[in-house]
């Protein structure tokens, strides 16, 4: 393995494991969920990418072929940490928030978690 | 006749190109395999797409995904300094209402994804119309501008791919 290939491969891990450092500070440090749920969403995404990154360079630089499974590891990342954010989120607006500590919606329905639902059957594409 | 073998040809070639992703290596015998899964899970399933929205211009989801790419590392660098940086009691979290034009399923979930994988917020939740999303914003001072980027950079663009 040339040197090139060890030095990028190095420094995407030593990214990687910053921003995945800052992401776990961050739980400490922030004062409450939904604050606290920003950084695991966010600054670990590219703490990920970054190991998925050097192993993709690895690979690569080792084998001469490219290796498709980190791109995968990224796309079904990015479809499960927003869904997975969305439900904490809701779980503490249920739980801890009251409606009236949210700003108020402005159409002619209030939140999900607060309101139920219009019973008209024609809105059913709507989410 | 090509429609009714091809329901869903999105998610066809979404699965061929995962399936080689899979078993990582391209080969003409796993390109078949990958075409018969394609073809064969979106008939199983075409049942539980009910009122599947259309797609209208492809080119646009390209560009889309790599404004979000980069709008994620971004969002990295911004949430770390925040993190790092900034005094407990400086950060002054908010929520936001933001209406919404976009009326499909699909596209207003992909917008609260987007939403919560770029800087400094998280969807929360809808209302109970769909008719608007509760956004909570880690550090702002002006709320008025997150919203305006929110629906001039990503939803402008979710409108030009579901129309």
């Amino acid at each position: 393995m040339n040197i090139v290939a060890e030095i990028l491969i190095s420094l995407a891990l030593v990214v990687s494991g910053i921003f995945g450092f800052v992401g776990s500070y961050g739980l400490i440090k922030l004062k409450d969920s939904v604050q606290r749920l920003h950084a695991p969403t966010k600054a670990t995404t590219l703490g990920v990418g970054g190991v998925l990154i050097a192993s993709m360079i690895f690979f690569y630089a080792k084998t001469g072929q490219v290796s498709i499974h980190e791109l995968l590891i990224t796309l079904f990342l990015f479809l499960t940490a927003p869904i997975t954010a969305n439900f904490i989120a809701k779980t503490y607006l249920a739980r801890n928030v009251e409606e009236n500590d949210v700003p108020e919606c402005m159409g002619e329905y209030g939140w999900s978690v607060y309101c139920d639902p219009p019973e008209t059957s024609s809105d059913s594409s709507r989410g | 006749m090509l429609t009714r073998l091809i329901p869903h040809p999105f998610l066809s070639l979404t699965l061929i190109l995962v399936w080689i992703g899979l078993v990582n290596k391209f080969t003409l015998g796993n390109l078949i395999l990958g075409t018969a899964f394609g073809l064969i899970i979106p008939m199983l399933t075409a049942a539980y797409w009910p009122n599947r929205p259309s797609i209208a211009r492809p080119l646009k989801i390209a560009e889309y995904v790599l404004i979000v790419l980069w709008d994620i590392i971004v969002a990295n660098v911004q949430v770390a300094m925040i993190i790092l940086f900034k005094r407990e009691t400086e950060i002054r979290s908010q929520w936001i209402p933001i209406p919404l034009e976009l009326t499909s399923a699909e596209a207003i979930t992909v917008l609260a994804g987007t939403i919560t994988m770029t800087p400094g917020t998280v969807s929360a939740m809808l209302s109970a119309d769909g008719g608007s999303i509760l956004v909570h914003c880690l550090h702002t001072d002006d709320p008025d501008a997150i919203r305006d980027e929110i629906k001039s950079r990503y939803e402008r663009r979710l409108l030009e791919i579901f129309p």
